[in-house]
């Protein structure tokens, strides 16, 4: 079991709106590793349920700290890392 | 929570399609002066392509239909309810029973956030959604966002 944590900042000037949180959602239920998503003041949230990532209000500048555990921890974090900091594309 | 539109929270809406909800809730909010006539057809408009791009269906019966446009100038919401549900394509592919549309100024992607995170801590309650689909009336519905407002405070 491999535990993974990384920090990344929202580059967007939407934030983490709908669409970037259906990408997020998406893309961490590919994993098997159980990820969360932090902000720096909050309780950790289910980074593959799109409603509690909207949850997150996540404005652009908001530093989100991604957590996984499971086997593949550490390509799930590298995925998403890669997905926040291009700014999910936008 | 005064963004949310009392003349625009349709216990019972009339249409059964997901263009149809949303067509009759936009016509809801421009009935309440929340937007122009003339504005009416192209928030839909616009709110349908978004809804084309990704459904905001999120699962457990609820939606989120939503438009960012330049020519919304205050955040206004409508609230519908569905009682035999309808088809939202939603990610749960289950019909959706409470729907919550959104018209957002382009320009205060904050303020879009803060709204989404205030309706999803809602939304994510298996009670408030139980409750929400039970109001019979926009007092009921807006006395069960009073009272979950209370107590997020």
């Amino acid at each position: 079991m491999t535990t993974a944590t990384k920090t990344v900042k929202i580059q967007n000037r939407l934030g983490m709106h709908a669409r970037p949180a259906m990408l997020f959602a998406e893309i961490a239920g590919k994993f098997a590793a159980t990820i969360t998503v932090a902000r720096q003041d909050s309780e950790p949230v289910d980074a593959k349920s799109i409603m509690q990532l909207m949850m997150l209000a996540a404005t652009e500048g908001t530093v989100l700290t991604i957590d996984a555990q499971g086997d593949d921890a550490d390509s799930a974090i590298a995925e998403l890392v890669d997905l926040v900091s291009s700014g999910f594309n936008e | 929570m005064d963004i949310i539109v009392k003349d625009a929270i349709i216990p019972k809406l009339k249409a059964t399609n997901r263009d149809g909800v949303i067509t009759e809730m936009v016509d809801a909010l421009v009935k309440s002066g929340c937007a122009s006539e003339d504005q009416c057809e192209e928030f839909t408009k616009a709110i349908i392509r978004r809804e084309n791009k990704g459904s905001t269906g999120f699962g457990h019966g609820v939606a989120v239909p939503h438009v960012k446009h330049v020519d919304i100038k205050t955040m206004h919401i409508a609230i519908g309810n569905s009682s035999e549900g309808v088809d939202f394509k939603a990610l749960d592919r289950e019909p959706v029973y409470s729907i919550v549309l959104l018209l957002s100024p382009e320009d205060q992607p904050e303020n879009h956030l803060d709204a989404m995170e205030a309706i999803f801590s809602s939304l994510s309650q298996d009670t408030f959604r139980r409750f929400l689909r039970q109001a019979n009336s926009s007092e009921d519905v807006l006395t069960l966002l009073t009272e979950t407002d209370n107590a997020v405070r």
